[in-house]
């Protein structure tokens, strides 16, 4: 074990391991956005209320102002950057999430988007996929972002048009 | 709107983190969830010289139920000892109030025994503490310690815990028999610190009458307190007590304070409300578990 001031760390987010040297008191939303340059997480309140920052460390939504880069070394970071995936034909296909954003509206000047897309994968792949979403757990999954400029009913009807595209026996 | 510069150490073991604790003196500082400490760095409130982050000390992370309470180590996240089953079977306080704490992204990472080393008089695993007639293990160098709750809460933000020393787990100890529970606050949005929450505690004597109720708030009063409501509805068969009236005994025993978010006069009537609410709801679960 070493007092640091300064880390060699590997941060692995969306599968690709980054070999950076950070200041210790980096947080690990400036790390992403400076240090490796992926500026989709985006950094509202920098104290852990609006969730804008929300990145999935292995596998779980946190807030990644609320974290030090150094602690997230040898876990699976995932970020905005990571939801859409190759379509084969030189391309890429949204997530269920993102395209139901895209449907229903439920974004308008973009800022706190990252972190509800985030927030909602990890909390819709968590809940019973057998079953219909019920407006208690959309409330759950959504109450801990903010967004600034439309409200929630688009988000919130956002959350459950991907909660039905993720349910089991969905296309 | 950065941590002002400090040390970093991530110790392997209890033995190591103590020691750096003493070598670097007052000015440093323990990390588990950092879900309170993080802000207080950003916004530099606190300056610490040094970390010690005890998220890779071994065994802290374990909840232990057995007959007589709860043990949460000091690693376990919020949001597991949420899903524990036999946590809750034990004292449903813990399930009841973790529901309460926060949001789940900061479930995820903040940790139950950092919530109570922390102090903060809103948290509401500081009342279940209290409430539960609880304990916190602490370990420093020359070994290690128990604190009941009444001796660890000295102010806001602050403990009887000082010098090298890390809390290493909580004690909650098991609902009695022939009680019930209830939490429940008021916050302005969901998730918030609330204005106003209460957790209560119902026991019933063997003819279904109410031998004990005991009450914690939070957001009231600068340390977690329990207050003994039973007087007001001692004797009373549990189907017919005047919950209002224990209600009333709560408003006059707390001493509440004015701030931005609400005058204490408000917070006094929210405490009306919400031990009427949850004592009536304790009542039927002790009800169910004296039957």
């Amino acid at each position: 074990m070493t007092i640091d001031t300064e880390r060699d760390v590997v941060l692995t987010v969306n599968g690709v391991p980054h070999e950076v040297t950070v200041p210790v008191r980096r947080l690990l939303s400036d790390a992403l956005r400076h240090d490796l340059g992926l500026t989709g997480t985006h950094v509202g309140c920098e104290h852990g209320v609006c969730g804008a920052c929300t990145v999935l460390v292995d596998g779980r939504p946190m807030r990644s102002c609320l974290m030090l880069a150094v602690q997230a070394a040898g876990s699976e970071i995932q970020t905005v950057e990571g939801l859409a995936t190759d379509d084969g034909r030189g391309g890429q296909k949204l997530h269920p999430v993102q395209e139901a954003f895209r449907e229903c509206h439920a974004l308008q000047c973009g800022f706190c988007t990252p972190g509800f897309l985030m927030t909602i994968k990890a909390g819709l792949e968590e809940r019973d996929r057998s079953a219909e979403i019920s407006e208690e757990e959309v409330d759950e999954i959504v109450g801990g972002n903010l967004c600034r400029c439309t409200g929630y009913a688009n988000i919130k009807k956002a959350v459950r048009h991907a909660a039905a595209a993720m349910q089991d026996g969905a296309e | 709107m950065k941590p002002a510069p400090f040390r970093y150490a991530d110790p392997d073991t209890l033995d190591e983190a103590l020691a750096v604790l003493s070598d670097e003196g007052e000015g440093a500082k323990v990390l588990a969830g950092g879900q309170s400490l993080l802000p207080l760095l950003s916004m530099r409130l606190a300056a610490p010289t040094t970390l010690v982050d005890i998220n890779r000390v071994p065994g802290l992370d374990t909840v232990e139920a057995t007959g007589d309470g709860v043990r949460v180590g000091a690693l376990v996240r919020h949001n597991t000892l949420l899903h524990d089953g036999a946590a809750a079977r034990v004292q449903p306080l813990l399930t009841r109030a973790t529901a309460n704490v926060a949001h789940p992204a900061i479930r995820n990472r903040g940790t139950t025994v950092g919530s109570i080393a922390h102090a903060d008089p809103s948290g509401e695993m500081t009342s279940v503490l209290a409430l539960t007639d609880g304990s916190v293990t602490v370990a420093t160098p020359s070994g290690v310690e128990t604190i009941p709750w009444s001796e660890l809460f000295v102010g806001p933000l602050e403990t009887s815990v000082h010098g090298p020393a890390v809390v290493t787990s909580a004690f909650f100890p098991a609902l009695p028999p022939r009680s019930g529970t209830a939490f429940a606050e008021v916050a302005r949005r969901k998730g918030d610190y609330a204005v106003c929450g209460a957790g209560v505690v119902v026991t019933l004597d063997d003819d279904r009458r109410v031998s004990a109720v005991r009450a914690s708030y939070l957001s009231v009063g600068l340390v977690p307190e329990v207050h003994d409501l039973t007087e007001a509805v001692a004797g009373s068969p549990v189907d017919s007590a005047d919950w209002g009236k224990a209600a009333a005994l709560a408003q006059s025993l707390v001493e509440p304070d004015t701030d931005l978010h609400a005058s204490a006069d408000y917070r006094r009537l929210l405490v009306g409300v919400l031990t009427e609410r949850t004592l009536t709801s304790a009542a039927v679960e002790a009800a169910g578990r004296a039957a």
